[in-house]
């Protein structure tokens, strides 16, 4: 097992839907995306955004494109038109889950 | 009309204030057929309806206008046309700006369509009173609460009025509020004759325009491996080359830079994804979990295997609304204790607003420290002593005249406050208008698009 950042084993775009934005994460292969589906479940990513996203995450597989798509609720505070915040359509969210540390099979890292 | 057995589909613009240099290079080297223009956003249409309440004869995308001008000439010499949802909330100012562009530049023999009936907002009360009830999709709240207060309201309409001016003639169809998928779903149907209630392809093409809506985020724009992406000022805008059957392959024109692979068509097939399983259109609900995706060549992938059904029997409706007004200030702190030295200004700046009579609650205060990982907040270890930081502070309110103190109250700080404080340019800041969105349902039934063909 090695500790790494999720950035070695997926990729990840992040966008707005309403005050609510979403994160689509790709694993680096097929094996990876097994891996992930079974750890990066919708709890540890809340857990990860618990300072960001003030609602609920809810996960969805995509397992023809190596993907998981998770939908994070109330985590633009306000939206992309009414907030002031810097990053109002959470093209930041993506990036920032792939500094997530994970721990990974060494079997499995590219 | 014989039908095609290939056509290509681009993408020229992604949103209201994309690269000018796109559609020059889109159909000057390489193969289109149509170009399409996506222009509109949630805000745009709340800008677009306060331009025309300024005057009558604007309320479109003035930039479409003015590339007209330029894209015409080749597009009639190369017979490819074009389908934008330019038109904003006034399709008809779109086509007659188009009509003196085209004048000027000394095309002539275009036909140029319109399709209208998007916007609902003088049909509204009606609307209500016929039992639409407009709740807020997200929150679920009343529009009572907010009825007064509306800017603009347009139902995402589908391909079928496009369709129909294509059908009609035209060699240019502007729209006001069309779903983007659909402006790249229409010409499908026309060429390759596809039955509406062929689900299965109405998905095929929905995704298509997915795919492409955000110009070159599907060709390596925006994309976790970005050092592997080559030569990204010069990145190629996505085509599509798309087969009868609603197979089709992603690609981008010889000599683009960019990169078009599995993993930069799979971020854009993510990009504001709800739930895969439903993605909703106006024209059919299309399943992303049942996408076949494939590497067919360099910067080639193909997608195939694509599942749709049933749209559903209502239009969204996006409305925007007068919200109150914001603020924002910045300033540059620098360290040491960057950081405590922001929230004493923070503090300043209020108790100087209060000593004006102007009192903000502490709901309506706002204070972001650029440069203490705030955009990854609980994501990585928050800096605590940064050397330098950008302070972001404002404040929400109904009265722009209040806000506007804060404006007047932030620089004096640099000369009355701690010191290391920087970066006051451009003037005061003023407050501005919260446009506020509202997205609601509307059944099919109560929605009537007309199509208009003209020569121009």
């Amino acid at each position: 097992m090695a500790i790494v950042e999720l950035r070695e084993i997926a990729m990840a775009r992040s966008g707005d839907k309403g005050d609510g934005t979403n994160i689509g994460v790709t694993a680096r292969s097929h094996a990876l995306y097994e891996f992930l589906a079974d750890k990066l479940t919708a709890a540890v990513v809340k857990e990860q955004f618990k300072e960001i996203c003030k609602g609920d995450i809810t996960r969805h597989e995509l397992p023809k494109l190596r993907s998981l798509n998770f939908l994070l609720e109330n985590s633009l505070a306000g939206g992309g038109t009414e907030t002031l915040i810097m990053d109002a359509q959470g093209k930041a969210h993506g990036p920032g889950l792939l500094h997530m540390k994970i721990d990974v099979p060494d079997n499995l890292l590219p | 009309m014989t039908q095609k057995d290939k056509i290509y589909i681009a993408n020229a613009q992604g949103f209201w204030g994309d690269s000018p240099l796109a559609p020059m290079r889109l159909i000057n080297e390489g193969k289109v057929d149509y170009l399409t223009f996506d222009y509109l956003a949630e805000i745009t249409m709340s800008i677009m309806q306060k331009q025309r309440m300024k005057n009558p004869d604007l309320g479109y995308a003035t930039d479409f206008v003015k590339l007209m001008g330029k894209i015409v000439p080749t597009c009639k010499e190369k017979g490819i046309k074009i389908i934008a949802n330019a038109g904003g909330v006034n399709p008809k100012g779109c086509l007659e700006a188009i009509r003196a562009a085209l004048k000027d530049s000394g095309v002539e023999g275009v036909k140029i369509g319109i399709v209208e009936g998007d916007d609902i907002l003088p049909d509204l009360s009606d609307l209500i009173a016929k039992g639409e009830e407009f709740a807020n999709l997200e929150s679920g709240d009343k529009i009572a609460n907010i009825q007064d207060k509306i800017t603009s309201a347009n139902v995402y309409i589908g391909a079928g009025p496009i369709v129909e001016a294509l059908k009609q003639g035209a060699d240019i169809v502007v729209t006001g509020r069309a779903s983007d998928p659909s402006v790249v779903l229409a010409p499908l149907i026309y060429e390759f004759g596809w039955s509406m209630d062929d689900y299965d392809k109405m998905a095929a093409g929905t995704i298509m325009g997915h795919i492409i809506e955000c110009g070159p985020q599907c060709t390596g724009g925006n994309f976790t491996d970005w050092k592997q992406v080559p030569d990204m000022a010069n990145i190629g805008y996505p085509v599509i080359e798309a087969n009868p059957d609603g197979s089709f392959v992603v690609t981008k024109h010889e000599g683009t830079g960019g990169l078009i692979n599995i993993d930069t068509v799979t971020a854009q097939l993510l990009y504001e994804l709800g739930e895969p399983t439903r993605y909703l259109s106006p024209d059919c609900t299309a399943d992303f979990t049942s996408i076949e995706i494939a590497q067919d060549g360099e910067n080639r992938v193909a997608i195939s295997g694509i599942k749709g059904g049933e749209a559903t029997p209502t239009y969204k409706v996006s409305m925007s609304y007068a919200k109150g007004h914001k603020i924002l200030t910045t300033l540059a702190i620098t360290g040491p204790d960057a950081i405590e030295k922001a929230h004493v200004v923070s503090d300043m700046v209020f108790k100087r607003m209060s000593m004006h009579g102007i009192e903000i609650p502490e709901e309506d205060r706002f204070l972001e420290l650029f440069g203490t990982n705030v955009l990854y907040k609980g994501l990585v270890d928050s800096n605590e002593q940064p050397h330098e930081i950008l302070m972001r502070l404002g404040a929400f309110g109904d009265d722009p005249r209040k806000l506007n103190v804060m404006g007047a109250e932030i620089a004096p700080v640099l000369t009355s406050g701690p010191p290391g404080i920087t970066g006051f340019a451009g003037g005061r800041a003023r407050a501005t208008e919260i446009v506020g969105y509202w997205p609601a349902l509307i059944d099919k039934n109560n929605v009537h698009t007309s199509v208009t063909v003209e020569d121009a």
